[in-house]
């Protein structure tokens, strides 16, 4: 029977949707048991919203001064020592998780099954390769702990209704000094999280400067959506790097994506492939977005976002 | 300093790969192949210090078949000093391929160990995280800017919730993201230059470390497929189209 250990991701005193995503795919598993594991230098907070997600067992803490910050040679030592007897290690597939499992496998010894989009067994899972473009079904050795990043766009977050015990662990591990967080610049913006929105208006190119942006965040803000870009909008400064959508930014599936001047480049189309409906608003009726679109409207977006952003 | 480069070959990223009908692997007879885009990114910033008197060597690694040969004088072209090429005639995951690198950098004892973030086949993003990890040493992952002074990194991280900023002790192992540099074109010229630079070959059994494959893939398929959808014609029947489905 499978035992399973999530890290939580957190940041902040908030604990991040993606862990309630890892959490439904722990649960596919049909484990016999799921602990969430804190990290910090002050968990308790993040550690009664990990209590609280559905089939969670036990959250665990490590509390350390070291663990303030999300360092991954930090935080891996610990992960591993504390993986002992679990069947599986998971953690989300953002930047958080990438960062860090592939060190607590090495220190395991371990391959690392990086985004884990479907369960097929204890041992069995799915998970995309080439942009996307290929589902791979791979086996990891019985006999060894799985360790694997969950692709959150893939599993629903579950609903957070419980109330599992939380318990502080220590663990011995040697932590190294060679790492020094200096801060985050973090885009300020009361708008949804683009990874965890129900709608998403996404600007490309098209666009054509930051001062033109206007036109999707006012949109945007008109529908509750959050707002996300193309690579190419991102190089040329019209918006923040955290925004971009796709194969190296971040994979989403919101139930309403919009793009507008998007012409829908392979790399693009990885990261919405799991939305709901897919709505292209681009000049060029030959754009590859409409091959792919749900609904698609041909026309010059300068136009068409103001009298849709008024129609509403 | 020396800088070590991971330059992995890979399909090219215009390539729209296509699965075999058996279900067996992906077709890759006659596909164009080129460096992995993140690798081209870690080699030009490589490059990069050296020209500011960062580094003074710049050595390319290859893990791969026989055949990489003039993949590998793309990047002696583009101006690194020498290369290894680790020949392995199988396709090796990420935890022996950074065996494979750990123990290079044990050897080379180099001051950076620049990577990409991911290889555009396997989509995996481990290497880096695992040779760091293995070397004992920090890791500073999907790097958008590197400063070096005194034997530190400062180095500016892309992550989901913005830019967060790092300082690591030298050596480190730093991971290219996107948006770190454009990389350069290789000239003419350059490619003359290339062949007389040094590649150094080793046998990937020779070096005594474990690259068994550990996972099995039993089968390839292709993705779920989404079809093209309607035309609407107005901003009109966008909207009633959306509001029929529920989304606005
Ligand atoms: C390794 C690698 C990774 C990548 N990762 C990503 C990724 O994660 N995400 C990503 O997005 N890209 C990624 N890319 C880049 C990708 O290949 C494309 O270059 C990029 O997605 C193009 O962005 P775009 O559609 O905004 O721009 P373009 O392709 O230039 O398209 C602009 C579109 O706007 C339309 N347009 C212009 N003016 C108007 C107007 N007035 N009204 C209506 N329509 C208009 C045009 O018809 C065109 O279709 C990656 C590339 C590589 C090599
Ligand atoms: N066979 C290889 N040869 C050289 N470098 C590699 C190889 N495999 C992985 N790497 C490096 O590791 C990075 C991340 O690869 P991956 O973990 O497979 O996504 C790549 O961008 C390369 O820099």
């Amino acid at each position: 029977m499978s035992k399973v250990l999530i890290v939580a991701e957190h940041f902040d005193g908030h604990l991040n949707a993606a862990t309630a995503r890892c959490v439904s795919a722990a649960l596919a598993l049909k484990a016999q048991s799921i602990d969430v594991l804190v990290l910090s230098d002050a968990p308790d907070a993040v550690a009664a919203q990990a209590a609280k997600l559905d089939g969670v067992s036990r959250v665990l803490t490590i509390a350390n001064a070291a663990n303030a910050a999300p360092i991954a040679q930090v935080l891996a030592p610990q992960i591993a020592k504390a993986a002992n007897g679990y069947s599986h290690v998971f953690a989300p597939s953002t930047t958080f998780g990438k960062d860090l499992l592939p060190c607590v496998a090495a220190l395991l010894g371990v391959a690392q099954i990086s985004d884990v989009m479907a369960v097929e067994g204890s041992h069995v899972f799915q998970r995309p390769i080439y942009a996307g473009n290929a589902i791979i079904t791979v086996q990891a050795p019985a006999a060894q702990t799985v360790v694997a990043t969950i692709r959150t766009a893939s599993w629903p977050a579950v609903a957070a209704a419980g109330n599992a015990p939380v318990e502080a662990i220590t663990v011995e591990a040697t932590l190294p000094t060679h790492t020094r967080y200096q801060g985050l610049q973090a885009g300020s913006s009361d708008r949804p999280d683009l990874q965890s929105a129900a709608k998403v208006i996404s600007g490309g190119r098209g666009v054509g400067s930051a001062e033109n942006f206007g036109i999707i965040y006012k949109l945007a803000d008109k529908i509750g959506a959050a707002v996300g870009a193309s690579r190419a909008a991102v190089d040329a400064g019209y918006v923040p790097n955290e925004l971009q959508v796709g194969q190296t930014g971040k994979i989403i599936a919101p139930e309403l994506y919009v793009a507008i001047g998007i012409s829908g480049a392979i790399q693009h189309l990885t990261g919405i492939k799991d939305a709901g409906t897919i709505v292209a608003i681009n000049k060029d009726a030959e754009a590859p977005i409409f091959e792919i679109a749900d609904i698609g409207l041909v026309g010059d977006l300068f136009k068409i976002v103001p009298e849709l952003e008024q129609a509403l | 300093m020396k800088i070590l480069v991971g330059y992995k070959r890979v399909v090219d990223y215009n390539v729209r790969i296509q699965v075999k009908p058996d279900g067996s692997g992906v077709i890759t007879d006659g596909v164009k192949l080129s460096a992995n885009p993140f690798d081209d990114i870690a080699l030009e910033e490589a490059l990069r210090l050296r020209e500011k008197g960062v580094a003074s060597e710049v050595v390319v690694v290859a893990i791969g078949p026989a055949d990489l040969t003039a993949h590998i004088r793309n990047g002696l072209a583009m101006g690194a000093n020498r290369a290894i090429h680790v020949v392995s005639d199988q396709p090796i995951e990420p935890l022996a391929a950074a065996r494979v690198l750990h123990k290079l950098a044990e050897k080379e004892k180099p001051g950076l160990f620049l990577l990409g973030k991911q290889a555009i086949d396997d989509d995996a993003n481990q290497t880096g995280q695992m040779l760091a990890t293995l070397w004992g040493r920090p890791q500073a992952t999907f790097a958008g800017k590197v400063d070096i002074a005194d034997n530190v990194a400062t180095v500016t991280r892309e992550v989901d919730a913005g830019l967060e900023t790092l300082e690591v002790d030298l050596p480190a192992v730093i991971t290219a993201d996107l948006r770190l540099n454009e990389p350069r074109f290789i000239k003419l010229p350059d490619i003359m230059k290339a062949k007389s630079k040094p590649i150094e070959t080793i046998a990937i059994a020779d070096l005594g470390v474990d690259t068994t494959a550990q996972l099995r893939i039993s089968r390839h398929a292709p993705p779920p497929t989404r079809s093209r959808g309607v035309m609407v014609k107005d901003v009109a029947e966008l909207v009633s189209t959306l509001k029929a489905k529920g989304l606005l």
